[in-house]
């Protein structure tokens, strides 16, 4: 039964795309384009890793209602990222259609 | 009203319920049957029968017809079409007025437009199609005790369907060994492990062992992941109270979810747990046993879309939709047709889709479509495709069957499922583009790729039995 490989002890994650590779800055702009194109509204939140399996984290300045610019977002998160740098940033597309959240992804692990 | 004297015996059916002219009212109930009659019935005859001995009619006149206003109960037939390339058989609409039927009672529509009107002798067969309901009666319904929104909002899970896995096998595991396999899969990566609808508390797992063993595998894995976990508690049982006891101890554990066989639990059990699980903020997952045996025989019985719309009014969170690539029976226009008819608020008549009405929910909220039953990796990109994100895609032996266990079967189906819905928000074309997705994931991730070994050469090619009517 050798070529059977062990399972690892579990590992925590962080819900969408936490089981590939950390996004890439390139990949995130796509991700950002597609929120956009949804209709959807960024945001961008970030907390403690202690903390990070309660629903409500810390919401970075409002969402950013309308806005168009994939840079003007990614600005945003470095901007969270650089004043956060022991947190975990995620990125939000508020669906106000749906009055829930379309898609949200971590875009920064802590630390890193 | 003109003055009706009584005379015994026995009138054509069309006299009075064949009424070409009649235009429904908003709040009539429509129904769309498709009849094959025995030789020589006039279709006008037979269609105002059904709507006859599925309202107000019986074989022959009675007097005391004469105390009511027949004219304002009776069913109306009001059009006949021919059926698309079938000229044996022929559709019959009907429209019902709402004051037949009893407010929020599934059981009462059903009682009606499926009751003695199916063993008619002059009918060679019956199906009812589909059916109309009115945003008048729809309001009157309790619905999904909490739709796909809140369902994302408790559960965490946004951008991505969910990933399930019903527990095999299904029959003889004990309740330790079942939390065993739940917690490996849980931990691997899966939002949700699955109750098999045969299991409810057979001398070898009784429920409540089942239970406890299970909310401590659910537990642990959401723990350690730091992901929100659940398992489809199965609360079907052989009474009412029985059920209820069981949704209790679910409630009393934590549990997120529960389940019911709302087939053969019946819409009066359903309905009443739905009304449980939304006074007591548990999702309810919904199995369909028995389906097939109503809804597969495209000349007799009941369609699924009439199915699914009898659940989304009586009340289930999820509702098993087919796969269309599976193993299962399922056309792919007609599986669409469904699981709009689920999901979206308004859903507009397409023949292309086998829907033949309109149908307005209002506000009610949607059924999470479950996509269950012979599916692997090798599926992803086209269930992302077919069903987006609004579904939940179940893997049992595409989890438990992989070559290193439960949690590598997790970890692959999650990474396949992550790198389907990263490359469609990339713009990529993820059904036709499937396998470089899916190769690239797995260099990544060696349990995806062992998966794509094991399973590669497993196809479900049989063609469908229930197809939609087209001309052919």
């Amino acid at each position: 039964m050798d070529e059977i490989r062990p399972y690892k002890a579990t590992e925590r994650k962080g819900e969408t795309f936490s089981y590939l590779p950390p996004l890439t800055p390139e990949k995130i702009r796509k991700h950002i384009a597609y929120m956009i194109a949804q209709g959807w509204n960024p945001a961008i939140e970030h907390t403690e890793p202690e903390k990070a399996f309660m629903h409500y984290w810390y919401l970075w300045k409002l969402p950013f209602f309308g806005e168009q610019s994939v840079e003007k977002v990614m600005a945003e998160i470095e901007a969270c990222h650089r004043a956060n740098s022991g947190h975990i940033v995620r990125l939000t597309g508020f669906d106000n259609y749906t009055q829930s959240r379309g898609i949200v992804f971590i875009v920064h692990q802590a630390g890193r | 009203m003109a003055v009706k004297t009584y005379q015994a015996g026995v009138k054509d059916y069309r006299s009075s319920y064949w009424t070409p002219d009649y235009i429904p009212l908003d709040t009539d109930l429509l129904a769309c049957f498709k009849i094959v009659v025995q030789e020589g019935v006039p279709r006008e005859e037979i269609a105002a029968a059904v709507a006859a001995e599925s309202s107000t009619g019986t074989w022959t006149t009675v007097w005391a017809d004469l105390l009511t206003d027949l004219d304002y109960y009776k069913g109306r037939a009001y059009r006949i079409e021919p059926v698309p390339g079938d000229n044996t058989a022929f559709y019959a609409f009907v429209a019902y007025p709402i004051d037949l039927f009893e407010e929020g009672s599934i059981v009462n529509v059903l009682t009606s437009l499926v009751g003695n009107v199916f063993g008619f002798k002059a009918l060679r067969s019956l199906r009812l199609e589909d059916i109309r309901f009115p945003i008048a009666y729809v309001k009157t319904c309790g619905g999904p005790p909490n739709g796909i929104q809140m369902e994302r909002d408790r559960m965490n899970k946004y951008g991505r369907a969910f990933l399930g896995c019903t527990i095999k096998p299904k029959l003889g595991l004990s309740a330790k060994n079942y939390g065993m396999s739940v917690y490996e899969c849980l931990r691997g990566g899966l939002d949700f492990t699955k109750d098999d609808e045969n299991i409810n508390s057979q001398p070898f797992m009784r429920w409540h062992h089942r239970f406890e063993f299970v909310t401590e595998a659910v537990l642990k894995a959401q723990a350690e992941t730091g992901e929100r976990k659940g398992h489809f508690l199965n609360v079907t049982a052989p009474t009412p109270e029985e059920m209820y006891k069981r949704a209790e101890f679910a409630k009393e554990l934590g549990a997120p979810i529960i389940m019911h066989d709302f087939l053969t639990g019946g819409f009066c059990a359903n309905t009443g747990l739905a009304n449980w699980c939304r006074d007591n903020g548990m999702l309810l997952h919904i199995h369909r046993a028995m389906h097939a045996v109503l809804d597969r025989n495209p000349y007799h019985g009941i369609h699924f879309r009439v199915l699914a719309k009898c659940l989304r009014l009586s009340g289930g969170d999820h509702l098993h939709s087919g796969t269309v690539v599976g193993k299962l029976e399922g056309d792919r226009a007609a599986t669409l047709g469904w699981i709009d008819t689920m999901r979206e608020s308004f859903i507009p008549e397409n023949r292309e889709r086998g829907l033949f009405f309109d149908q307005d929910w209002g506000s009610m909220p949607g059924v999470m479509p479950v996509a269950s039953g012979g599916i692997h990796v090798w599926h992803m990109p086209a269930l992302v495709n077919i069903f987006g994100d609004d579904a939940c895609f179940q893997f049992g032996g595409g989890t438990i069957g992989h070559p290193w266990g439960n949690a590598a079967g997790a970890t692959a189906n999650r990474v396949a499922l992550e790198a389907c819905t990263d490359a469609r928000n990339q713009g990529r074309q993820v059904e036709r583009e499937g396998k470089e997705v899916l190769t690239e994931a797995a260099q990544h991730s060696p349990e995806l790729k062992i998966a794509m070994e094991t399973w590669k050469e497993i196809k479900f090619e049989f063609d469908t039995v229930d197809k939609l009517d087209v001309s052919r």
